[in-house]
């Protein structure tokens, strides 16, 4: 009955994802299909293999879920949703559930739900197992809140525009995309001649082509490649004059739903606007404390500058950048702060007698880095180098160096892995038999070594070294197989928690927790993750999601897996850095612990979320790397 | 409160069917689950509230109804029912208060007479379980004495007098000797004992809904599948 309004069911579905995203009349509908029922708390609401006709979701008490085995799975509370597995698959229960506590739960017929994933795609990407949609959503939904109302988008044009004329053929159009290396393409009409412009015959733009076009409309119906490139076409496209602020580019793509938004300048083509350029995008206001940095003209005066750093970072966080972006920003400023004490120490000390390179290791060299941070650091010396004569004068840049850092808010390094500790002061053999025998034997303190030495990037001086030493533990690694397999259960030690259960962090165990140490239970674990990965690929690259790009281009994951634990890595990555900006905000000292009543529910659906994708990819590196299974 | 439990419910809507002038009355009756021994699993249910304008069924009307269907497993949203109704009497300032339905939405609404044939429908077959029995047993029956001049009088299952059972079993015997308060039967006390969330009262869907919801949760706790509707009913 349309006309019956239960006011009480729809109120409270409409504050839970994905009905609050559905259209309002939608919603009325589906309340009027509600079904409830009350469990006592101990009742075994849902028993493996049963049937399922039902969504279910908590109105109130909690509910929990179980695997197969009997391990706990999820220990759900009001607003959480629970069954959809089950539905998904074969209508028979996956997951068991019993009631924690005296339940209400709301529920939803498999007939309404069914219709409804067909209708509605923000429902059916909410119960997507594989889709990782909802955490995209999240991601995407940070990036839409981006201030870039002062920025047009023809400063974010990189690449240079290709195109095609409507009547070149699909297979012409295919190898172009190829060599040019290009996802989309602009089909021009010569027939339209520009305006202003009448002698150049390329014409208007009356379409575009994408990668996926191709698989939908050549490949999936078996069309003729020599047909014109026109056929397949997206025509009535949407596109942006060159003076578009980015944020209006923005919502139009997000609005209209597309990835990519061709720019034209007075009719002609002048490139394609894809998202990820959007989210590259990089905010300003760091580019000028950088320049700073390099006016300083004592250690004093730059301990006295670095206090500017964390309203810094807080500006970056609160402009909605993400974390690749404040990470680049905040490792670049911290490259800066090295590069301008060692030419301090340089005019203190002498020029050096043999050429060096000072490395930045861990998250600093990938780009990784936030406001709470120590030093990592170590020398690569000139094979020339001689100790007797040579070290006193590295060994007095080291403690320069590290002493100018820890005044400017680097901490020393607990581990000691800092130039100053004359075993990371080596020359370039030195350093390649030293990562070779790591490699070769790999014992646990060499494990420990290579997650921290193996992110390495060249700072100052002859950097070029830090590429030698990037090809030569890439080209090592890669075909280590027994090493892979120690890092790859190396990277099992740190674990993410289950969920959260109301304020508390929920342990596999049921165990429940205070507070979560992000980086150790959250992005630390994924970082290992994608260095094993990226070591096994050969990738030459340092920044996870740059690493997760290459992952994903040499197959090794299953499909989607590798945009998953890039939206994972965000997530959680951003959670930490907005909590790190409260705290400097409230005058607290910044650190990586959250405490799960600090996180709204949305950030604990995500994070929860995100912990189970980094999970699966640990239990995946445990099968892909297992020492007695053949690479590849 | 009396247990009505002994009475012989059978005999009893068999008199009143045979009564009855009304054909939708007669067959209403002749829908209406009357043995004892019934299993409370085997009943379909209608959680029922009213809104009137004031408690005195003899000189108040009914401004709204509400009617919840749900049986020992679930509750059914998608027939669930409510009408506005225009009362004979004025809303008078305190009940428009209380379930703020103002005069100009009951302006245009229809009289009791118009939905009867609707209201026996969702009824017939179905148990009515109110909260506070007296209350739409009363107004109901007077409405229809006054529309049909027929009498209407049917079992029903009173969640505040099972709530006050539950209550006065848990209190004890020595409880019981020395007189200890036995606690608030009211609807929203009632659902806080078995963790039941809190909704806006005074709606009669909702208050159907809150009452459908707390009778599924007393049976959770305090019967079984298959007690006997003889124990329930009064």
């Amino acid at each position: 009955m349309a006309d019956v309004e239960l006011e009480e069911v729809y109120a409270f579905l409409v504050q839970y994802p994905p009905f609050n995203e559905l259209p309002d009349l939608a919603l009325k509908n589906l309340v009027a299909h509600v079904e409830i029922a009350y469990y006592r708390s101990g009742v075994e609401l849902l028993q493996l293999g049963e049937p399922i006709a039902d969504l279910y979701m908590v109105r109130s008490g909690s509910i929990e879920v179980y695997k197969r085995n009997g391990e706990l799975f999820n220990r759900l509370e009001q607003g959480e949703l629970f069954g959809h597995t089950g539905l998904l698959m074969n209508r028979k229960v996956r997951f068991p559930a019993t009631a924690l506590e005296d339940s209400l739960v709301y529920c939803i017929p498999d007939a309404i739900f069914f219709s409804y994933c067909d209708d509605y795609d923000v429902f059916a990407d909410f119960f997507d197992p594989d889709s990782g949609a909802q955490l995209r959503q999240a991601v995407s939904n940070l990036a839409d809140n981006n201030d870039l109302s002062t920025v047009k988008v023809n400063t974010l044009l990189h690449r240079q525009v290709v195109s095609v004329a409507k009547h070149t053929s699909i297979r012409e159009a295919a190898m172009l995309m190829s060599h040019e290396r290009v996802s989309s393409l602009l089909v021009t009409d010569p027939e339209k001649p520009l305006p202003n412009d009448p002698e150049d015959d390329d014409g208007q733009v009356i379409g575009i082509v994408t990668d996926g076009d191709l698989r939908r409309r050549v490949l999936a119906t078996d069309l003729n490649p020599a047909t014109a490139v026109a056929e397949i076409m997206t025509q009535d496209l949407l596109v942006a004059d060159d003076n578009t602020y980015v944020f209006e580019a923005m919502l139009i793509m997000l609005r209209q739903n597309v990835h990519h938004l061709p720019i034209v300048h007075r009719k002609r083509p002048v490139g394609v606007l894809s998202l990820s350029d959007l989210l590259r995008h990089e905010s300003q206001s760091s580019v000028l404390f950088v320049r700073g940095i390099f006016n300083q003209q004592s250690i004093e005066e730059l301990a006295n500058y670095a206090q500017q750093l964390p309203d810094i970072f807080v500006r970056l966080v609160k402009e909605d950048s993400n974390s690749h972006m404040i990470g680049s920003a905040m490792s670049v400023i911290g490259k800066s702060f090295k590069q301008r004490i060692l030419e301090l120490a340089e005019d203190t000390l002498g020029p050096p007698p043999v050429k060096y390179c000072l490395l930045a290791l861990g998250s600093m060299a990938r780009d990784e880095q936030l406001i709470v941070t120590d030093q990592d650091n170590a020398l690569v010396l000139d094979d020339s180098y001689d100790s007797a004569q040579h070290d006193a004068y590295f060994a007095a840049l080291a403690t320069f160096l590290c002493d100018g850092l820890n005044a400017c808010g680097y901490r020393y390094c607990s581990g000691d892995i800092m130039a100053t500790n004359p075993m990371w002061r080596k020359t370039v053999s030195q350093w390649q038999s030293c990562f070779e025998d790591w490699i070769e034997h790999p014992s646990p303190k060499a494990l420990l070594h290579s997650s921290i030495f193996f992110d390495l990037e060249g700072v100052y001086g002859h950097i070029k070294w830090a590429d030698t030493l990037n090809r030569f533990i890439a080209t090592k690694a890669k075909s280590s197989q027994r090493f892979l397999a120690c890092l790859a259960r190396n990277a099992l030690n740190r674990t993410p928690p289950l969920g959260f259960f109301k304020d508390f962090v929920m342990e596999k165990d049921g165990e429940h927790k205070n507070s979560i140490n992000l980086k150790r239970r959250g992005t630390a674990p994924l970082t290992d993750v994608i260095r094993v990965h990226a070591l096994a690929v050969g990738s030459r690259t340092q920044n996870s999601f740059e690493r997760l790009e290459d992952i994903a281009a040499a197959n090794i994951l299953p499909a989607g897996k590798a945009t998953d634990l890039s939206d994972a890595l965000e997530y959680i990555s951003m959670v930490r850095i907005k909590h790190q900006a409260m705290d400097i905000e409230a005058n607290r000292a910044a650190d990586n612990n959250v405490e799960p009543e600090h996180l709204s529910s949305f950030d604990k659906r995500n994070l929860k979320e995100a912990f189970q994708l980094v999970s699966n990819a640990q239990n995946f590196l445990k099968f892909r790397y297992s020492n007695n299974r053949a690479m590849q | 409160m009396t247990h009505s439990n002994n009475i012989n419910w059978h005999d009893r809507v068999q008199a009143l069917q045979h009564q009855a002038s009304d054909a939708r009355l007669k067959h209403f009756y002749s829908q209406v689950i009357t043995s004892g021994t019934t299993p409370i699993s085997h009943i379909n249910m209608v959680a029922m509230d009213f809104e009137t304008t004031g408690l005195d069924s003899n000189d108040n009307d009914i401004v709204s109804m509400g009617l919840v269907p749900f049986n020992l497993n679930r509750i059914f949203c998608r027939q669930a029912r409510h009408w506005l109704l225009k009362p004979t009497t004025p809303l008078d300032e305190q009940s428009v208060v209380l379930h703020q339905i103002t005069h100009a939405e009951v302006a245009d609404a229809p009289r009791f007479d118009k939905v009867i044939t609707e209201l026996l429908t969702v009824l017939a077959g179905s148990v009515v379980v109110v909260h506070y029995h007296q209350l739409e047993r009363a107004f109901l029956r007077n409405k229809i004495q006054q529309v049909l001049g027929d009498t209407l009088l049917f079992p029903l299952i009173d969640t505040m007098e099972l709530e006050f059972r539950a209550l006065d079993a848990r209190r004890g015997l020595l409880g019981k000797l020395f007189g200890a308060p036995i606690g608030s039967t009211r609807l929203t006390d009632s659902r806080k004992r078995y963790g039941l969330p809190v909704y806006n009262q005074h709606h009669a869907l909702t208050d159907a809904l809150a009452t459908a919801e707390l009778l599924q949760a007393q049976l959770a706790h305090h019967y079984r599948r298959d007690t006997p509707l003889q124990d329930l009913w009064m």
